[in-house]
């Protein structure tokens, strides 16, 4: 099956007072069609400012932008902004991290839902809040109507990230960007929340990039799953594959602090040691070599290609370690 | 919220009195002249001074001069009468009204619409020459004190001084009903003038507001929903950026038709603004009083105005 978005060796960089921040550093990946892909790493690792640059939504005179994104056959970084504006919202739209910080506090969830679909089809007012209240019902909203005159604060959190859902869903795209959509809830509201855009991606054959930085939840919902670090892709399998075998120091870093309940306690959690690195002077050689217990002489030298983990495979890792140390229990 | 109106309305109700009292205390303790003596003009001698102190009610006990000037008010509406020439106040202060009306109304115009324009264009080209050059011309008409800003104008355009004499100067102020020509370009310099500091402030003030808005999680939503930029800026960033600069604009113009005391001496127009000055040069109480009242009036009810319009413009705010 043909890949709806294919992004070749995204770079994106920002001068700042600072200097030059390397958010992204040549990143490639594709999504097919009704799949999923999860792209995970701490904060600053460039996961969001990738998936907003597809978007074109960091284009600024500040901001250098190179590689390709093909979605549907046409490049969308080298898009006009005009063409980029009739894309956003109609064929990929986005959900966010924090719903109440991402509606806007001075309008109805109503007026929201109707320009959001008003920008992209040309109907009446009316035929546009019949449709949003439709959309309320199908995230599961009840009283959809009523709602519709309410403001985003007199919702709770799990409400607001329906609403956000509503409105992205609210053209069908063919391609959706979920930002840590479940980061800013509570834990049985995340649930919930991932449970209904899983059952909506199903209904709807829309393909989706979810981003996040707990593992948990692409384990939930990705087929394909991307890890970041520092502005580069260091592993990629599908979610079976990375979880059963997964062969990066960082990959197994964050596999290994993340509690567990069938584990003994008395040997505890696991965190990486260290702090993400800088991304306007980042390490030399592989990024991740401070803070990788494996780390050996040629890390800091030399910066490892992102490769087949076994000859073959499409498991994809970018370490210098050999497949048999990567897989050695520490 | 009607409730809240009520409660705020018997706090006006209080803070009149109150500021009535003190500028009655102020007065009484700090005069700056004796008003009988000033009245008595130049042939003064202590009985005709005494006999004008009589007449004017000078001679009684202080508390009973303001329970009666109190009496007068509350049950007549009645301000009193100047100790200079005899006229009711009230007739003085609404003869006024309409030419403090006209500067403040006109000013407040100009400054809205030039402080609002400067301050999106600056926003939306942030750190741009033209960003730059007008922010730093507003930090001058910030600066500029009015009375300054006024005799430059002068200087430059009165049709009688200036070095370019295109507009009226000076004291040519023309009601609105005798001339409706005449009154707009008498009061194109003052407007102008009065404007300048206020039209800055707002720029700033704005564009401030604006940066920060436009940083906002939900102006990133709304662009991601395919809006035009204009729309981003103009519906979702304007409406936030715009609510702090209501409030203050209620208040600014509260205070102004209160009397734009320095740009009405400089232009000479007979306003609100210049009788206060006049009083307090003439040691005039009745006419103090009555121009604090109006001022203090139109300061609280702006303040009241403004709070019952911000729950209407920011739909987070309630009232109880």
């Amino acid at each position: 099956m043909s890949a709806l978005l294919t992004v070749n060796d995204l770079k994106v960089s920002f001068n700042t007072e600072d200097g030059i921040v390397h958010a992204v550093e040549g990143i490639s990946y594709e999504v097919e069609p009704g799949k999923t892909l999860g792209i995970v790493g701490e904060s600053g690792s460039g996961k969001t400012v990738g998936t907003l640059t597809i978007m074109g939504l960091t284009r600024a005179a500040n901001t250098q932008i190179s590689g390709q994104a093909i979605f549907d056959g046409e490049d969308l970084l080298s898009a006009s902004e005009r063409h980029m504006r009739a894309i956003r919202g109609d064929e990929i739209a986005m959900i966010f991290q924090d719903p109440l910080s991402s509606l806007h506090p001075f309008f109805t969830i109503g007026a929201q839902l109707v320009e959001a679909i008003q920008v992209h089809n040309k109907v009446s007012k009316t035929a546009a809040r019949t449709r949003s209240a439709d959309l309320l019902t199908m995230v599961g909203l009840s009283d959809a109507e009523q709602r519709l005159s309410s403001y985003p604060h007199e919702f709770s959190g799990g409400m607001r990230q329906r609403v956000m859902i509503a409105m992205a869903l609210a053209n069908e795209p063919r391609l959706l960007i979920a930002d840590e959509p479940t980061t800013a809830l509570d834990v049985t509201v995340q649930a919930q929340i991932l449970e209904l855009i899983a059952d909506l991606q199903a209904q709807t054959g829309t393909a989706m990039i979810i981003i996040t930085h707990d593992l948990g939840v692409v384990a939930e919902v990705a087929d394909e799953i991307a890890v970041m670090y520092a502005g580069r892709i260091v592993e990629q399998a599908s979610a079976t594959e990375l979880f059963a075998n997964p062969q990066h120091p960082y990959t197994r870093g964050l596999l290994d602090s993340i509690p567990r309940l069938d584990r003994d306690r008395s040997i505890g959690l696991d965190p990486i040691a260290g702090r993400p690195p800088s991304l306007i002077a980042p390490p030399s050689g592989c990024a991740f070599h401070p803070r990788c217990p494996r780390a050996f002489d040629r890390c800091s030298v030399e910066l490892p290609p992102l490769e087949a983990a076994a000859a073959g495979s499409e498991h994809l890792v970018a370490c210098l370690l050999s497949p048999e140390e990567r897989i050695e229990k520490r | 919220m009607i409730r809240y109106i009520l409660r705020r309305l018997i706090w006006v109700v209080v803070l009149l009195f109150a500021v009535s009292f003190v500028t009655f205390v102020i007065f009484y303790l700090l005069p700056s002249a004796d008003p009988a003596v000033l009245r008595a003009g130049r042939q003064a001698n202590p009985a005709l001074v005494a006999s004008i102190r009589h007449q004017l009610g000078l001679d009684q006990p202080w508390y009973v001069q303001y329970g009666r000037y109190m009496k007068d008010l509350i049950f007549h509406f009645d301000f009193g009468f100047s100790y200079q020439n005899g006229m009711p106040v009230r007739q003085l202060i609404f003869s006024r009204l309409p030419a403090s009306i006209s500067l403040a109304a006109g000013a407040a115009f100009l400054w809205l619409v030039i402080g609002i324009g400067v301050g999106i264009i600056a926003a939306v080209r942030p750190r741009t020459k033209l960003d730059r050059a007008s922010m730093g011309l507003a930090l001058v008409g910030i600066s500029a004190p009015v009375y300054w800003l006024g005799l430059v104008a002068l200087y430059l355009f009165s049709s009688d001084i200036g070095l370019i004499p295109i507009l009226p100067g000076a004291n040519s102020y023309v009601p609105l009903s005798e001339d409706p020509f005449s009154w707009f370009t008498s009061l194109i310099m003052p407007w102008c003038v009065l404007a300048v500091s206020f039209a800055a402030f707002y720029s700033r003030l704005l564009r401030g507001n604006l940066t920060e808005v436009l940083g906002e999680d939900y102006i990133r939503t709304a662009r991601a929903k395919g809006l035009s930029e204009r729309r981003v800026v103009f519906r979702h960033g304007l409406r936030s950026a715009i609510t702090p600069i209501v409030t203050i604009f209620g208040l600014d113009l509260g205070i102004l038709l209160g009397g734009a005391i320095l740009t009405e001496t400089v232009f000479n127009i007979p306003g609100i603004g210049r009788l206060s000055y006049s009083s307090i040069v003439r040691s005039d109480l009745p006419v103090i009083q009555g121009t604090v009242l109006l001022g203090a009036f139109f300061i609280v009810f702006a303040n009241l105005f403004v709070d019952i319009f911000y729950a209407f413009l920011d739909p987070r705010v309630r009232y109880e």
